[in-house]
């Protein structure tokens, strides 16, 4: 008896050491959720939560531009994440599938090389993209930003579907073949569906990449009719007289679509990077 | 071939290389004659030819974003490297100008390069040590640990965004929410952004805060390692502290190797924070690598000199890479192949 209840007590103690812990990552956005609300006074105040909840904050940040209001750049952003997207998705299957199951000459190569680009810095490709973008005109539009997604999408993700595709019995593959199904059809009709969870994951992690993907907007929107949600929150913050309180509430709304998305599909994602063990 | 087998070790899945191998040793196992090799080659084209056509029209995605956007830019960014390039008109040759001039005479290349080892030294190490401390604790099935767990992560979901910089800016300005806490304990903070002691901690503190992604790599390997190594061991009479040193670490030291490489790689070309939260002040203090390059080519619009920074950098992770690969025959321990520490 003794036993099992020193146990109790230590799993009780491990209960509180995780609260804490959790406490102390969260502190942050908890101060964040009370800060929205609060007067530009009141900012510097360590309580929680205002006398006088200012729920104006939000209607007011929402059109701190005199022209355009936060909805024209959730619009704008939420378009260019739609294609990014889809593009990911789509064509991350059919280059995974590719990897995974087909036999070709000089495949352990490329996949050598797909892996390596994940560690290659993006300054290195920066500057001739840009001049390629400009050259044809492409540059402040969305182009940049969306086209490289039709590419396959991130390496990662090819890697984590071909990880996938692999768990995928061949005997589905061959039962189809005799059947006298080509390698097109097999993947249409027998991998892709095959592959709706990880797709989830690849999407969600476009989705939220993409939103964060602060440089390239930087570099390639200029025009502040095209502008998306975080560079609204960086002309924002160069205001001379900032009213915190709002541009608080801003950003606070802008990491609500991630954050949605993630809760939606959260045992989901932690499955989908475990089975790889990559990075998330 | 290293960073393959350590992918595919990583996960224990079916190996990828192993399948390679047999593919590409087929030819070779018929060596003795040219002929009957040719013929065997042809043979094997031929009856290969719909599947190599296959293969490439499913990869053909990646391959042409990889030629188009990943090595044709390379190569000419390695050439602009040598030239004065404005966007404007055609670049000039000026040979190794660029990079004598970085070298020999750059300030603020010096500067931006002590800020952004400075970074990557502390960051670094503090995300590994908390993701694997935090990872070892939720490693348990308890009840709620799934609750915990998300909780934990949320800050690397919403890391690297422009919101959290701006949040950041806020919270450790001189009269931010930050140094009132600090005044509760008598301590009368700086104004810890503006101050250029204290900025680029500021930045250290937000990198190591989103340590959640590392960690749930690392839960991944944990997970991984077979119970019955810590059941002998308790047999043999190991304590606590002695089943992490001589089981956790090794056997988790191929996911910590992995996430060191990925994490160096990662904070060299920190950007965003660095342009919004601090603006690479105060007096450059955090002006980071990326940053420096990202003014040089689209503020000043020096492409050239742009572009050898970039292949600077290039050359500064590879070297770094290839140092962590090779050290890592001494410390990651690899199941099958027994090498490595204990």
């Amino acid at each position: 008896m003794m036993g099992s209840s020193r146990l109790k007590l230590s799993r009780f103690s491990y209960h509180l050491l995780l609260i804490v812990v959790s406490l102390i990552m969260l502190y942050p956005v908890f101060w964040w959720l009370g800060a929205s609300l609060k007067k530009n006074s009141e900012m510097r105040l360590p309580t929680l939560w205002p006398q006088t909840p200012m729920w104006e904050n939000f209607t007011k940040g929402w059109s701190f531009s005199a022209q355009y209001t936060f909805g024209h750049f959730f619009t704008n952003t939420l378009m260019m994440e739609f294609w990014s997207v889809i593009g990911s998705v789509l064509t991350s299957a059919i280059v995974a599938y590719g990897f995974a199951r087909l036999n070709f000459r000089f495949r352990g190569i490329w996949f050598s090389i797909l892996i390596m680009t994940m560690m290659l810095p993006g300054q290195v490709t920066i500057i001739p993209q840009y001049i390629l973008y400009h050259t044809f005109g492409l540059v402040n539009s969305y182009i940049p930003l969306i086209l490289p997604h039709f590419f396959g999408g991130a390496p990662f993700f090819v890697f984590l579907l071909v990880q996938f595709i692999r768990g995928i019995p061949r005997e589905l593959d061959e039962a189809a073949k005799i059947d006298g199904a080509s390698v097109y059809s097999i993947f249409a009709r027998i991998i892709f569906p095959l592959l709706k969870p990880s797709l989830v994951t690849v999407a969600i992690f476009t989705f939220i990449w993409s939103w964060d993907n602060f440089f390239g907007q930087l570099l390639y929107l200029s025009s502040i009719d095209k502008y998306t949600v975080g560079l609204a929150l960086r002309m924002f913050v160069d205001q001379f007289d900032i009213q915190w309180g709002q541009l608080l509430a801003m950003s606070l709304i802008s990491i609500l679509p991630s954050a949605l998305l993630f809760f939606l599909a959260q045992k989901h994602l932690v499955e989908g990077i475990q089975t790889t063990g990559l990075k998330g | 071939m290293r960073i393959k087998h350590f992918i595919s070790r990583k996960t224990s899945l079916p190996s990828y290389l192993s399948s390679d191998q047999e593919i590409q040793t087929k030819p070779a196992v018929s060596t003795s004659k040219a002929s009957l090799r040719a013929g065997l080659f042809r043979k094997r084209t031929k009856r290969s030819y719909e599947n190599n056509l296959a293969g490439y029209i499913f990869i053909s995605p990646w391959l042409i974003g990889f030629l188009l956007l990943t090595l044709w830019p390379i190569a000419q960014s390695f050439y602009l490297s040598f030239t004065q390039y404005s966007l404007l008109n055609d670049p000039t040759w000026i040979g190794v100008n660029n990079y004598s001039e970085i070298f020999l005479k750059d300030q603020v290349f010096r500067k931006s390069m002590v800020v952004t080892f400075t970074y990557v030294l502390f960051s670094v190490p503090l995300k590994l040590f908390f993701s694997l401390m935090i990872a070892i604790l939720l490693n348990k099935s308890l009840k709620g640990m799934n609750l915990y767990r998300t909780a934990i992560y949320f800050p690397s979901l919403i890391g690297t965004s422009v919101a959290v910089a701006v949040l950041w800016r806020n919270m450790f300005s001189l009269d931010g929410y930050i140094n009132h806490v600090l005044g509760w304990f008598g301590i009368h903070g700086v104004g810890w952004i503006a101050n250029p002691h204290t900025s680029l901690w500021t930045l250290i503190l937000l990198n190591t805060w989103q340590f959640g992604s590392t960690m749930i790599i690392f839960l991944a390997g944990l997970k991984q390692i077979p119970q019955d190594l810590y059941e002998s061991a308790s047999v043999d009479g190991a304590g606590r502290f002695g089943k992490f040193i001589h089981i956790t670490l090794p056997m988790l030291s191929p996911v910590m190797f992995f996430n060191l490489v990925l994490e160096i790689i990662g904070s060299f070309q920190m950007f965003t924070q660095a342009f919004i939260i601090t603006e690479g002040g105060p007096i450059n203090s955090t002006y980071m690598y990326a940053l420096y390059l990202f003014e040089k080519a689209f503020k000043y619009y020096q492409m050239g000199y742009a572009s050898a920074l970039a292949w600077i950098l290039l050359a500064i992770i590879a070297i770094l890479t290839g140092i962590n690969f090779f050290v890592s025959r001494y410390w990651v321990f690899y199941e099958s192949d027994g090498r490595g520490s204990k």
